[in-house]
């Protein structure tokens, strides 16, 4: 087709990113928001079908493909590239806005790869900007934290690449199409994509990584790496049976660790497992109610949660606080922020009038389509669950609770902007979900606003919100954690190979005196010989050279002569 | 200390009659719910409600139970 007329986006903008540290403050403002709209428009001219070939070592690689599912998850990257970078503007050092833009292009990269190797190419330079992205919040939570992170994603890239290796070696083609789970390369590719959806038992990368970096790298971290997953997967594996029971973990653990925390953002990290458990489920039951369910959840999910983020970053950027132990009574000092707040934690709870409303319905309808009992039974505890960790639990705590004496305003213009953004979007997705039904992968055949949906949905949602008053008792904050799964690479194992350490150097002590002793025999005849008054060493007189050489040759004379 | 209005007891107090107000107008708006059983359960009366209701507590305590488990103090991994 035509190869020429079409610019890679996600390339484009990691590219433009790298443009980021030679640009002044102004040309710097204008790419960070104006290379995402440009992405933006780029996404939408690429055609159904593979629009450039390129020959790499025998294989045909196809690094622009498009097609309504990547051009779902391309547009709703270059929008949260767009807001985030909007939201990180005023404050983020540079390190921080080519990390985010990186991510965004490597995002949008794999949604268009396709292709396997353009695929993992892009995979890993996502997981490491978006390690930049952790460390450039430059502290020394931030630089341990980004290294586990890096760690369990350059794991989870070698799985994939491992997995690709198989795969091509079997079928002889590169191109990434939907697979089923009957060999150990897809398994081993399943395993890869997992690791970057925060599916168990490794799911603990996030809540550990995403908290420690700045206020708008979080926000534009809980984008990209998971819903890049999710894509992946709804591509790869739809109607893989086993993502419904992963995804129900997720959802569970996602609300019950939630419940357990203190660290606002880490709460909020908690739902983006539980959110990406509800896309799972949607992927695992492989109808094209369900699929759509997942893409168009992830979608409003994507945005409804950078606004949910974007609210906590503007406490934590106000107030230096983070722990809902310190916060509390904000909403007098930051209206917006708290109605901002509000606005997402309603969203993520699927409010009617809301984004999460029209999203998620449809992957608990596929449910009760496909007569999965207590798949649908479980997904409304979960949606009751919601509610209770991130739509009360967050605003709770953080806006409300008691008057923790803080007076922080709301934050600067930009920050202010790109909230009402996101705000405006939840809201006019929910009233109006036309627009995204339409660009969903397949014709959408639902309704979500009929009485019933309605009312039961608020029955759900205000009983929740009547058990959560009713159990605030219990559910006042301490200043605790609560262990993970990562507990076993954070505590025994470094202990371990301390341990390993210790024994090794005092088994050197030992032998390190025997050591010196010969090396120092060794050195000293060394020196005798080849030192400075060694006799090797000594600079000889020319006439004794010319004597030896004398004597070489007669003796050389002599024994060619015998 | 000039108090907001939301922390005075009697908003409080108000707030809990208005909030109750709209729970118990949600159960009555079920009696005009036109539900195709699926499962058996979910046309009992104002299901969503209870079982809302019902499955936040579980979760709560099942919370509460693994919190008392894996607990630990939030400097937990600096010491040392």
């Amino acid at each position: 087709m035509n190869g020429i007329s079409v610019v890679p986006p996600g390339l484009l903008l990691i590219l433009g990113a790298l443009l980021l540290p030679v640009a002044g403050v102004r040309l710097r403002g204008l790419l960070v928001l104006g290379l995402p709209l440009l992405v933006l428009a780029l996404v939408w001219q690429i055609p159904d079908g593979s629009s450039l070939q390129l020959r790499f070592i025998g294989y045909e690689l196809s690094p622009i493909s498009g097609d309504r599912l990547s051009r779902l998850f391309g547009t709703v990257f270059a929008i949260t590239a767009f807001a985030g970078g909007l939201f990180a503007l005023n404050r983020a050092r540079v390190v921080e806005l080519v990390a985010a833009m990186i991510c965004a292009g490597s995002a949008i990269g794999i949604t268009f790869a396709g292709d396997l190797v353009t695929l993992l190419v892009f995979w890993e330079s996502l997981a490491l900007a978006s390690t930049l992205l952790v460390w450039s919040a430059m502290t020394e939570q931030s630089r341990a934290a980004g290294m586990r992170y890096l760690i369990i994603h350059l794991l989870g890239g070698a799985l994939l690449l491992t997995g690709i290796i198989g795969h091509v070696a079997a079928v002889d083609s590169i191109a990434f199409t939907s697979m089923s789970l009957d060999s150990p390369a897809h398994w081993l590719m399943l395993a890869g994509f997992l690791m970057n959806a925060a599916a168990p038992p490794l799911s603990a990368w996030l809540p550990d990584a995403y908290p420690e970096a700045s206020p708008s790298g979080m926000v534009l971290l809980s984008a990209f790496t998971t819903k890049a997953a999710v894509y992946v997967l709804l591509r790869g594996f739809p109607g893989a049976e086993i993502l419904i029971f992963l995804g129900l973990y997720m959802i569970f653990y996602g609300i019950v660790y939630a419940l357990l925390e203190n660290d606002m953002r880490r709460i909020l990290a908690y739902s983006i497992v539980n959110q990406v458990g509800f896309m799972l489920c949607g992927i695992g039951i492989g109808t094209e109610m369900s699929l759509n369910g997942a893409a168009a959840h992830a979608f409003a999910h994507i945005i409804y949660k950078a606004l949910l983020l974007m609210s906590a970053g503007s406490v934590l950027y106000m107030t230096g606080k983070r722990k809902c132990t310190d916060l509390g009574g904000l909403f007098q000092s930051m209206p917006l922020t708290t109605i901002c707040g509000i606005i997402g934690a309603l969203s993520i709870s699927s409010f009617p009038l809301t984004s999460g409303f029209i999203s998620k319905s449809m992957i608990s309808q596929a449910a009760a389509d496909q007569h999965l009992a207590i798949v649908w039974f479980l997904l409304m505890a979960g949606s009751a669950g919601v509610f209770l960790h991130a739509g009360i639990k967050f605003p709770w705590f953080v806006f409300f609770q008691k008057d923790a004496g803080l007076t922080p305003t709301d934050p600067p213009l930009n920050m202010r902007l790109a909230m009402i953004l996101f705000a405006f979007l939840c809201i006019a997705l929910g009233i109006w979900p036309a627009p995204l039904y339409a660009i969903l992968p397949y014709p959408v055949d639902y309704v979500p606003y009929t009485y019933t949906h309605v009312v039961s949905m608020l029955q759900l949602l205000l009983f929740s919100g009547l058990a959560f008053f009713i159990m605030l008792p219990y559910l006042k904050r301490t200043l605790t954690i609560t262990l993970d799964w990562d507990w076993f690479y954070r505590w025994p194992v470094p202990r371990a190979l301390q341990q390993v350490t210790k024994t090794l150097d005092r088994w050197h002590t030992h032998r390190r005196i025997d050591f010196l002793r010969h090396a120092g025999h060794f050195f000293g005849t060394l020196f005798l010989y080849h030192g400075p008054r060694g006799i090797l060493a000594r600079t000889w007189a020319t006439g004794s050279m010319v004597l030896w050489v004398v004597i070489l040759l007669g003796i050389y004379l002599v024994a060619y002569y015998i | 200390m000039n108090q907001h209005w939301l922390y005075r007891p009697a908003s409080i107090r108000l707030l809990w009659i208005v909030f109750l107000i709209i729970l118990a107008l949600t159960m009555l708006a079920g009696f005009f719910m036109d539900v195709h059983a699926a499962f058996g359960l979910e046309d009992s009366f104002a299901f969503a409600a209870w079982y809302g209701f019902a499955s936040c507590i579980g979760m709560v305590v099942i919370a509460k139970l693994v919190g008392r488990l894996l607990h630990r103090k939030d400097s937990y991994y600096e010491r040392d």
